[in-house]
């Protein structure tokens, strides 16, 4: 096992119309961190996180996950370590109902079906949504969507976590789940998100994405309070943080 | 395409994840026996009319059995109906020979076979709408799998029935936000329409992109894998056979002649 | 232009999915050697999408009335025939699914009329022609709307070939075609005029876009595969029909008649009868009822007439259908009735 999970060196990637969404992006995050990617619109966290299971490839550097460097050969093993969770769960939740979605990661794995069944019932019940086994997905609720879509991923038991605003479209109470939910992750953890409330509670440590390249890095509580950052990168200081001394 | 529409699809959608007797049979024996309904319905020569009674039965037991509101069926036929109506009202105008009497009035041909067209219009698409409401789009789309649909097809039709109301929603906002800025405008100047429907198409490019991009993030290849826990039981067999003897019989003999004509102390 | 079960035989109808069902293998087939898994949900959004453009209605420049997209041209300029073809007969079967739009016997004729002529004729002979992979802003506008119409006329007078050839409805042949053909000529100019307009801004908008999807149009389209399927299915079929339709006039009827035996059909519908009328004689509830004028009466008037149309309907055998067509429509309504109260 190493101590670094995921390292990215120097990534730069230009869209095909020409936009250069990232300009030599570095950063490496250990085994079992819970890191945060913050950054305002635009700065490239989207394009980030694509890179991190192959999706895009870029136009220099590399991505490394475990000791193995991403390339087309090795996409598909990182795909089955690396569970992404994108923004939209109608994105996500593509299958007529909630169990086929789940069982869609786990049969492209080219698992048995007794397993298949046993992975599902596993990540079901790991977010609380058994019940909903048998409903089609665009009839459940935001928060529901949501601990499905989180599902999905954790069916194809993956080492690594990475999620796009995992909290957005939540109501209070929807998100006050997620967070719980997400606390009780072991998993290493990506989390890219204007949400900075949640980062505190789940985030050890912050980037800071500006402009296609990484501006800063550091452990949560002393990034957040840093105002002149967070102002100048379109972000706020979270309130709760005032309760924390400095 | 009005509104009203997409509240009929998810009303459909709702039917078919009931739980009734009929929605637990297999969906292949349910869809085979419709269509052999159907086939045998539109097999009657153009004049019949009485013979085609009896077969009502079949969409009747499947409504009732499977607890669907027969009003939201019959609704549904009364929207569909018109086309068959139009081409068929020109039957009593073409075709004006007398082929029958009943209590001295003469009936053309005409008028036989329009009331054969709507009769068997009312059989077919009732059995139709039946089919759905008791088994539900995914477990039909499945079936016909099952039965030799290419997957890639069968594929397209859950695709196409998962995104419906998610780009419909999309619509429907672009359209209310435009319909908010145009001080009650019903319909568009052919440029606004074009920049309006051009991008609801960009952006349901754009979701395509998502869904692919979160299809490959599980190890998508090409190739969707389900898990189809569904089997032919001994009812599904005795659903299927058990209807089509009936079809046959009623094909074969006009049942309401001969209730008919016992009850009625047999003229011939 | 949906064709209804209620129109056509199951001859013709049979017929039209057997060659719908081959061009969807095809299609399928073609699909998958693409190779492009992109396609996948792209083809299925873009399907949602022709259902939810055709809420949306513009106003016809110079008229009062307004229209909508239909889809077939708009699919096939963004996806290429083959995806295209697979993407409108889903839309098509789910119309007829859950709008009763059409029919499950008529569905066949419906994905060949609105699907093949657009995908395989307008867009690859007409569109691409005048277009030439340009984008200029005439050019596309004319293109669109002559493919548009060329595909729905073709469309519309194959809805008259399937409605003549099933012989159900009694309009005439050159009524029909005068009747169809001008409404097509009129829906194809609003579909061509929608479809440039939607084209030409995503051509505008991102041209990008417009090259993403049509990974697989951009190969030429090798129709003879097609076509020559079609020709096969077209000589089988029409000799087939017309065979069945010159010799014996309904086709199944015929085809039934062959396989229990006529003879034996005949025998034990007497049988059948002899028994219920020994039945009837004790339990007719309407004994009284007297038709020997009304039968005296048709004989006289209305038999003679059509003696040599098919069904010859005595008056006695039409009461007791209306009779018993009645009754048995009653009894069919309790049964289900009585299954409901279970």
């Amino acid at each position: 096992m190493s101590h670094h999970i995921v390292e990215v060196r120097d990534l730069c990637f230009s869209y095909p119309d020409g936009v250069e969404a990232l300009k030599g992006v570095s950063f490496r995050i250990l085994h079992g961190e819970s890191v945060a990617l913050v950054g305002a619109n635009g700065a490239g966290k989207s394009t980030l996180l694509l890179h991190l299971n192959g999706y895009l490839t870029p136009t220099r550097g590399e991505v490394r996950i475990g000791d193995v460097p991403l390339t087309r050969a090795t996409a598909v093993a990182a795909r089955r370590a690396v569970g992404m969770v994108f923004q939209d769960p109608d994105d996500q939740l593509f299958m007529p109902t909630v169990f086929e979605d789940v069982a869609f990661g786990p049969l492209n794995a080219g698992l048995p079906p007794d397993e298949v069944e046993r992975r599902v019932a596993l990540a079901l019940e790991r977010v609380g949504m058994v019940h909903l086994k048998n409903r089609p997905p665009y009839k459940l609720s935001a928060g529901e969507k949501r601990a499905v879509a989180i599902a999905t991923v954790l069916a194809m038991a993956p080492d690594i976590l990475v999620m796009d605003e995992p909290s957005s479209h939540l109501d209070p109470r929807g998100r006050r789940r997620l967070i719980g939910l997400l606390k009780s992750f072991a998993h290493t953890k990506i989390i890219a998100t204007h949400d900075l409330e949640l980062v505190v509670e789940i985030c050890s440590r912050v980037i800071v994405l500006a402009g296609g390249k990484v501006v800063a890095e550091g452990p949560t509580v002393e990034m957040l309070n840093d105002e002149c950052l967070m102002l100048a990168h379109g972000l706020e200081r979270p309130l709760s943080l005032s309760r924390v001394p400095r | 395409m009005g509104l009203g529409q997409w509240i009929e699809i998810g009303h459909m959608d709702e039917l078919g994840r009931m739980e009734s007797p009929v929605h637990r049979l297999d969906a292949r024996s349910k869809a085979l026996t419709t269509l052999v309904f159907i086939v045998v319905v539109m097999s009657f020569p153009r004049y019949e009319v009485s013979a085609l009674m009896p077969l009502f039965l079949y969409p009747f037991a499947i409504l009732s059995l499977g607890r669907i509101p027969p009003a939201c069926i019959v609704r549904k036929i009364l929207v569909a109906a018109p086309l068959a109506l139009v081409i068929g009202m020109f039957n009593p105008y073409f075709d004006r020979q007398p082929v029958a009497a009943v209590c001295g009035y003469v009936i053309s041909g005409g008028w036989l076979s329009f009331a054969s067209i709507i009769i068997r219009f009312t059989l077919t698409v009732g059995a139709a709408l039946a089919l759905v409401a008791c088994t539900g789009m995914d477990r039909l789309g499945a079936g016909l799998e099952r039965l030799g649909l290419p997957r890639v097809f069968a594929v397209q039709l859950l695709f196409l029935y998962r995104y419906l109301f998610v780009i419909a929603a999309e619509g429907s906002r672009m359209t209310r936000s435009l319909e908010l800025r145009s001080a009650g405008l019903q319909s568009l100047r052919l440029r606004v329409y074009g920049s309006l429907v051009g991008h609801l198409l960009l952006r349901s490019m754009d979701r395509a992109d998502r869904v692919y991009r979160a299809m490959v993030a599980r190890g998508f290849d090409g190739e969707i894998r389900v898990m189809r826990r569904t089997h032919f039981r001994w009812t599904d067999w005795m659903f299927m056979i058990g209807w089509t003897g009936f079809f046959i019989v009623a094909r074969l003999w006009n049942l309401a002649e001969l209730v008919g004509r016992w009850l009625t102390g047999g003229v011939s | 232009m949906h064709m209804a079960d209620a129109l056509i035989s199951p001859a013709v109808g049979g017929a039209l999915w057997m060659v719908t069902a081959g061009l969807i293998a095809y299609c399928a087939r073609k699909v998958k050697q693409t190779m492009n898994d992109r396609l996948v949900p792209m083809m299925g959004v873009l399907g949602a999408f022709i259902f939810a453009a055709q809420m949306i209605n513009f106003s016809i420049p110079g008229t009062g009335s307004s229209g909508h997209l239909g889809g077939g041209l708009i699919l096939t300029i963004l996806l290429g025939p083959h995806a295209a073809f697979l993407v409108i007969a889903s839309v098509l079967t789910m119309q007829a699914f859950f709008f009763a739009d059409g029919g499950l016997l008529a569905l066949g004729c419906n994905i060949f009329n609105l699907g093949f002529f657009p995908a395989f004729i307008a867009y690859p002979f007409i569109y691409r022609a005048i277009t030439r992979d340009e984008h200029g802003i005439l050019r596309a506008w004319l293109a669109a709307i002559v493919a548009a119409v060329v595909g729905l006329q073709l469309g519309a007078f194959s809805v008259v070939l399937e409605t003549k050839a099933s012989g159900i409805s009694e309009l005439p042949f050159s009524t029909f075609v005068l009747l169809m053909l001008p409404i097509h000529l009129a829906i194809g100019i609003i579909e061509g005029l929608a479809t440039a307009a939607v084209v030409l801004f995503v051509a505008h908008a991102r041209p990008e876009a417009m090259f993403a999807a049509q990974i697989e149009a951009n190969k030429s389209v090798t129709l003879a595969p097609v076509l020559i399927g079609l020709m096969v299915a077209a000589l089988i079929t029409g000799g087939a029909v017309s065979w069945f339709a010159s010799t014996h006039p309904d086709g199944l009827e015929w085809s039934i008649a062959k396989v229990t035996g006529k003879e034996e059909v005949s025998g034990s519908e007497g049988d059948l009868h002899a028994k219920l009328a020994h039945l009837q004689e004790k339990t007719a509830f309407l004994p009284d009822y007297s038709f020997k004028v009304l039968e005296s009466d048709a004989a006289t008037e209305t038999i003679p007439a059509t003696t040599k149309r098919w069904p010859v309907v005595s008056a006695g055998t039409s009461l007791a259908g209306i009779v018993g067509g009645l009754m048995t429509l009653g009894l069919a309504g309790l049964i289900g009735f009585a299954l409901k109260a279970r």
